[in-house]
């Protein structure tokens, strides 16, 4: 029996990939697979490492369409799977993505954003936002958690896992190139030594059948009439809507009297403090709201502060990713829109300050 | 007197001194390449495609129509290319991944429907570009960023033999080598007849090409040498495998 | 130490930069201290300008890069042209004298130039492999993010086995610090 990577917890400095290999070890994943694609590369590099003392598997497969559907096929067999990816990886692995929502499989997937479309920079951007929530060919039936710093990197991965399994939708870790490259420091932990209960997986093909009575399991993702499919649909939402309250989460703070606030999520969300902080302290009437689900999209939260606010700026480094569906999720609200859009550059506080002090 | 390296007439002046690592194999090859293109005097009708990763660097190499495309997606778009316009040259360049994993699935189609364009793979043993992990031709035992205690064959299976995997689908009218840094002359020859036999409408052209990669493999100069030279051939065999010209009895 | 100090260190690939800033980065964040570290990448894998971006205090750090660096040490030519653009009226602009043409290049709007012969040094009087030691001496003593003391004692986690082996590389290395930090006093 392998010893626990993680015993109590150990205040570390390292980059983000580090960190997501630690959070898939210690959320007990026990396989990955994966392809090479720049900036997520060193999450396969140390989990590679670390997998022979920790008896982990993985697998370095011949694209992502092969590396999202291993992925499925290991949680099928029952085991903790998952992959990483970015950019163009991101859109092939739309395929299996669609698959597993169609199939309600939990794979965990980390996606590192890079500039786009194609291939356009290996280093940074939010502009994977659409994809993650919505690619493929369905409703977006999935859950996308957007990490601001390395201990969300480590939290957020390791509750990736749960979600997956507990609702079993597919599960996205939203990072980027950013987070995955820089060091800053984070508390790294043992979870169930913190009261965090790790859900157990379940096998689906290939249990022991115990005796010739018990059934083998049949599962496709092919259905015959329309009407099939919009029953098989219409559970789904009414699954993913009851599960949406206990997933939702956001974080808000000085919007009470705010006559703008901040929107802004992942790291461009520090930022978004940085220049809340800032502005308030100037004398400025600020709010900053953060979502850190962006499926399911915390709209209830946003509408409350949306309706005493005069104006939403919307900040990100994407062409109004994350806007759409910010506006989708308060429709009908009158606030005013303004926006700092920057596809695939960093934004930082001095920036938002600057703008914030140049709208009426 | 001084020598002063000839660059091929087919090489771009302006995009020189190129970005390729020092010691690395690609600029050798391209070397090859343009000599061929200089000698076959076909520089007006080749359009060029690269691949993604240390290909990619060569997007602007020649003074030829270049595009540079997807992992693996070159040998598509050159076959697209040509399809729409059979009287261009199509030359579809890239690497061991984007031939043998991600790109492998169009390589067995475009060979297998005998697409009249001509692929030049270069083989280093690992992903160049990303950081050095495992390749499809990763030596066994060899240590990568994914294989960090050594390529493990039970767990990976043996580096492919790629030119041979060609070889096997296609018929007459293909033209498959494999050539080698360690060999500039040979495998020069290996691309005009790759190139040659495009023109003359045959079929799918393929050549491999041994190269080094130094910056990955963590070797010096020696030792780089000494790998691309001894280790890599006991592997890939260096040589001609399908020359339809030949079996004309030239 | 209260607002984050933001450092733009930049030199070709080789020159040990990255190194150097990890090596801060660590040491402040050993001392308790908000420290993030970040360095530029793009395709290539050798070649051009390799930058750190540093950033330390004693509040959580914001977005991981900025736009205007408190101090950028520049240490060939084209990394001076490269860092121009982080350079404003309260920029300390270190760079190395040994650079040619650097007068033409220094950015002139920085709100201190500080010329460091730090090369000559490592080729005359250390040795070129602690270059990039000089360099660290030269940031902290410029930025005051981490002490001499924390320093050595971060060169020491990092390359502590190597002085094992060889225990004048400690010497070297902990006077490669003491001359960067002396270079910066001279220049001010």
């Amino acid at each position: 029996m392998a010893e626990k990577p993680i015993q109590g917890e150990k205040r570390v400095f390292m980059t983000g990939n580090e960190v997501v290999a630690w959070a898939a070890l210690a959320a007990k994943a026990e396989i990955m697979y994966g392809y090479p694609i720049t900036p997520q590369n060193e999450i396969m590099h140390y989990w590679t490492r670390m997998a022979p003392k920790y008896e982990k598997r993985f697998l370095q497969t011949e694209d992502e369409l092969s590396a999202g559907f291993t992925t499925i096929g290991g949680v099928l067999a029952g085991r903790k799977a998952f992959t990483a990816t970015a950019g163009p990886g991101n859109v092939l692995m739309q395929e299996p993505q669609a698959m597993a929502e169609m199939m309600r499989i939990p794979i965990v997937t980390i996606i590192q954003q890079r500039g786009g479309p194609s291939t356009a920079t290996v280093i940074y951007s939010q502009q994977e936002v659409t994809l993650t929530t919505y690619g493929g060919n369905g409703e977006g039936l999935r859950i996308v958690f957007s990490p601001a710093n390395h201990q969300d990197l480590f939290d957020y991965t390791i509750k990736a896992f749960n979600t997956a399994w507990k609702y079993r939708f597919p599960t996205f870790v939203l990072g980027d190139g950013y987070q995955a490259k820089l060091r800053e420091s984070l508390t790294i932990y043992d979870p169930e030594e913190r009261g965090i209960q790790l859900i157990e997986p379940e096998t689906t093909l290939g249990k022991l059948r115990v005796s010739s009575d018990t059934e083998p399991r049949h599962i496709r993702n092919t259905y015959n009439t329309e009407e099939e499919l919009l029953e098989v649909l219409t559970q789904y939402f009414e699954d993913y809507e009851k599960c949406a309250r206990e997933i939702v989460e956001h974080d808000q703070f000085d919007c009470d009297d705010a006559e703008i606030v901040v929107v802004s999520h992942g790291v461009v969300s520090r930022a978004g403090k940085g220049a809340v902080q800032e502005l308030r302290k100037q004398g400025y009437k600020v709010g900053y709201f953060r979502p850190i689900t962006l499926r399911p999209f915390p709209g209830e939260a946003l509408r409350r502060v949306a309706d005493k606010a005069k104006t939403l700026l919307f900040v990100e480094s994407a062409q109004g990713q994350m806007a759409k569906l910010a506006k989708e999720a308060i429709f009908g609200s009158t606030v005013a829109v303004e926006t700092l859009f920057k596809p695939g550059v960093g934004v930082t506080s001095e920036e938002i300050v600057t703008k914030v002090k140049g709208m009426k | 007197m001084t020598m002063i390296p000839q660059m091929p007439k087919s090489w771009r002046l302006e995009s020189k001194p190129h970005k390729f690592c020092p010691g690395c194999g690609h600029g050798l090859v391209l070397k090859a390449l343009g000599e061929a293109i200089d000698e076959l005097g076909i520089q007006d009708k080749l359009v060029y495609g690269c691949d993604i990763g240390c290909s990619l660097l060569s997007w602007d190499f020649f003074n030829v129509d270049s595009v540079q495309t997807h992992h693996g997606r070159t040998t598509p778009v050159m076959t697209g290319v040509k399809r729409a316009n059979p009287d261009a040259i199509c030359l579809a360049y890239m690497g061991d991944g984007g031939g043998y994993a991600i790109g492998s699935q169009h390589l067995v189609n475009a060979a297998a429907r005998n697409e009249r364009i001509t692929a030049i793979l270069v083989n280093n043993c690992n992903y160049a570009m990303t950081g050095g992990q495992m390749a499809p031709t990763s030596l066994p035992g060899m240590k990568t960023e994914t294989t960090p205690y050594g390529r493990d064959i039970k767990e990976h299976g043996y580096p492919t033999q790629g030119p041979e995997m060609v070889a096997a689908i296609t018929r007459e009218g293909a033209y498959i080598a494999r050539g080698t840094v360690a060999n500039i002359k040979q495998l020069k020859g290996f691309i005009k007849k790759a190139l040659e036999n495009q023109m003359a409408g045959n079929g799918f052209s393929f050549v491999e090409a041994l190269a080094t990669c130094p910056t990955n493999w963590r070797t010096n100069a020696k030792d780089t040498w000494a790998f691309v030279e001894n280790e890599m051939p006991k592997f890939f065999k260096v040589g001609e495998i399908k020359n339809p010209a030949a079996k004309e009895g030239e | 130490m209260g607002k984050t100090v933001k450092i733009a260190l930049a030199g070709e690939g080789g020159q040990g930069v990255q190194s150097v800033a990890e090596i801060i980065a660590e040491a402040a964040n050993e001392e308790g201290r908000e420290a993030l570290y970040i360095p530029n990448f793009g395709v290539e894998q050798r070649g051009g300008v390799s930058i750190a971006y540093l950033q330390i205090g004693s509040e959580p750090i914001g977005s991981p890069k900025f736009q205007k660096a408190d101090v950028v040490i520049a240490l060939s030519d084209r990394a001076v042209v490269r860092t121009s653009r982080y350079v404003n009226e309260n920029t300390t602009f270190v760079y190395d004298t040994s650079i040619e043409g650097v007068d033409e290049l220094l950015p002139r709007n920085a709100g201190r130039l500080l010329g460091i012969p730090a090369l000559d040094v490592s080729k005359k009087e250390l040795h070129p492999r602690v270059f990039n030691i000089i360099i660290m001496g030269a940031v902290v003593k410029a930025t005051g993010v981490v002490s001499e003391a924390e320093a050595r004692a971060a060169i020491e986690k990092k390359l502590g086995y190597k002085f094992e082996q060889d225990p004048s590389l400690r010497e070297l290395n902990f006077k490669a610090i003491s001359r960067g930090m002396e270079l910066v006093e001279k220049a001010q």
